[in-house]
């Protein structure tokens, strides 16, 4: 049941409680209750929308940082510190070439610069930072920007 | 003007005798308006998955453009043949006993091509998909339908098979998980079918095109894989329902060699080979293609999940399908016929559904519809079929 109502909010987190009741065949306050299970457990961290850039005129840029292990935290001790700045939409320690990946977004060009160069290089740890601007995004969340795809199907058909 | 002479009644009696579709004429009506909800399809909403379309492309790019084996691709056929063993429990031999084919309609119908000789008396149960009588008629057989009722969830029972068999009985066609009723054969009932057939030498062709999709954590069984039953029974199954394949065109049929050699001879010559691309494109779906089914079978479930919860709610009795993707509600407390039904649906309230009468005599007094339909269309064609429903008691 809370593997289903997942799948159900990845796919669309404004669905009502009433339709996924429906289509797990359960009852209203059973789907309520797990969600507030899933809210209080912090499986479910939030709900967000999937934007298209064109509605937005914000700048985001992926940032490969290289970092030093700290004695006695490892990479969390970073990381966390570099967690905590607004600027940084998603954070993840990652196998390769180098140790986090940053996503980071800010009003402009400029102040996504500010960023790296004042706040996140000057990071006791940080070894180096190398910072690519998205200039188009495709997909985000298993959802296809500007999906082109459609076709019609006969309505009618044995 | 040149009067001609009446012309010679040109075409064969067996075809001229062939009704046409009961859905040919809902298509006309459908077709002259905008915004209907259609419930009246038999097929996928969900494009072919994107790694299988890939690998048709890619065989195109590289120039795989030729005829391939009569039967088949054998790299094809031998997945095929690990697919059923794996999934169905009945070994087959992919060089001789597995012919690929253009969807299971070509399959069922050079099956009964092959097996026939005029007179010979195919029993199928009804409601059914709508080619199987006209099949069985355009291969000089006789069609004899054996009810399945929603008492017995549409399933069929040893008692009303019984009452059909006669001496020129020859072919048992069964369609389970079942089309238009989405219902399933549990293991005992099938178990007593196969026992008829043996006891009575029949051969039995099964169409298992929507054996994927069977919901709940029910097991599908094949009559094919039960004791005795292999070597008389022809195996078909194809792409096009579990894997949305339906506009490829790729089925195939298993059985035991001198079967599907005499199939294979009418192939050859009617046809030569199925289409190469999608051969190919079939490949993927049995080597890449389990993970995109399952997700597809999973919305499936939860959108039957729906319509049944509200086509029982305003009243239309209608039995929990257990597979393929199609609802078979009881109309009969409306008191109109299952035509008038569609018809005036469609013409009030923009929602095509299709009468169960077109699929056999015993489906009146129920319509289909297909849930393979995004899940907000089928909550706004329930809300005016409601609507339609209330409507018809004032």
């Amino acid at each position: 049941m809370q593997e289903h109502i997942l799948n159900l909010l990845r796919e669309n987190a404004r669905i009502s409680v009433e339709e996924m009741a429906l289509r797990l065949n359960a009852s209203a306050d059973e789907v309520t209750a797990v969600i507030a299970e899933l809210e209080k457990n912090n499986v479910i961290c939030g709900y967000t929308a999937i934007l298209n850039e064109v509605s937005s005129n914000k700048v985001n840029a992926l940032i490969e940082v290289k970092i030093t292990p700290q004695r006695d935290g490892g990479f969390d001790t970073v990381a966390k510190r570099i967690a905590k700045f607004d600027e940084v939409k998603e954070l993840y320690l990652v196998s390769g070439a180098y140790d986090l990946l940053l996503e980071v977004e800010g009003e402009s060009l400029q102040q996504v610069a500010m960023f790296v160069s004042g706040k996140l290089s000057t990071i006791d740890g940080v070894l180096s930072c190398a910072t690519s601007f998205q200039l188009k995004k495709y997909k985000q969340s298993g959802r296809i920007i500007d999906c082109e795809e459609s076709y019609e199907r006969l309505k009618i058909c044995p | 003007m040149n009067v001609s002479k009446s012309a010679r009644n040109f075409v064969a009696s067996h075809i001229a005798s062939l009704p046409k579709s009961g859905i040919r004429e809902f298509f006309d009506i459908v077709n002259t308006m905008d915004d209907v909800i259609s419930l009246g399809v038999g097929e996928p909403d969900f494009t072919t998955p994107w790694n299988i379309r890939e690998a048709g492309t890619f065989s195109l790019e590289q120039g795989h453009t030729a005829y391939t084996s009569n039967l088949g691709m054998l790299s094809l056929r031998k997945e095929i043949c690990k697919y059923v063993a794996c999934n169905y429990g009945v070994k087959y031999n992919p060089n001789n006993e597995c012919i690929v084919t253009i969807g299971v309609s070509e399959a069922l119908d050079i099956a009964m091509r092959a097996l026939l000789n005029p007179g010979d008396e195919v029993i199928y149960t009804t409601p059914c998909f709508v080619s199987y009588p006209a099949e069985i008629t355009m291969a000089h057989g006789v069609p004899v339908p054996v009810p399945t009722y929603e008492k017995d969830n549409f399933t069929l029972t040893p008692e009303t098979l019984q009452q059909v068999l006669t001496p020129k009985s020859k072919v048992l066609l069964l369609n389970f998980p079942c089309n238009p009723t989405g219902a399933v054969m549990g293991l005992e009932n099938l178990k007593a079918v196969a026992e008829i057939a043996e006891k009575h030498d029949l051969i039995v062709i099964t169409d298992e095109i929507y054996s994927e999709l069977v919901y709940d954590g029910l097991e599908h069984h094949s009559i094919a894989a039960l004791d005795g039953m292999r070597d008389r029974t022809i195996f078909l199954h194809g792409f096009s329902k579990a894997f949305a394949m339906t506009g490829w065109r790729v089925g195939y049929a298993c059985g035991p060699a001198e079967i599907i050699d005499a199939m294979m001879k009418i192939h050859q010559y009617g046809i030569m080979s199925a289409n190469t691309t999608s051969q190919e494109a079939a490949l993927e779906a049995l080597q890449n293609g389990t993970s995109a089914m399952l997700k597809m079978r999973e919305s499936y479930r939860e959108r039957r999940n729906v319509m049944v919860k509200m086509l029982n709610d305003m009243g239309l009795k209608c039995v929990m399908p257990q597979g393929a993707f199609y609802a078979f509600p009881n109309i009969q407390s409306t008191g109109l016929d299952s035509k008038t039904f569609a018809r005036q649906l469609l013409e009030k309230e923009h929602v095509a559904v299709v009468p169960g009468v077109a699929f056999g005599e015993c489906g009146e007094g129920y319509v289909r519809c297909c849930y393979a339909t995004g899940i907000q269309d089928i909550i706004e064609a329930m809300k005016r079929i409601k609507h339609f429903v209330d409507g018809l008691k004032k």
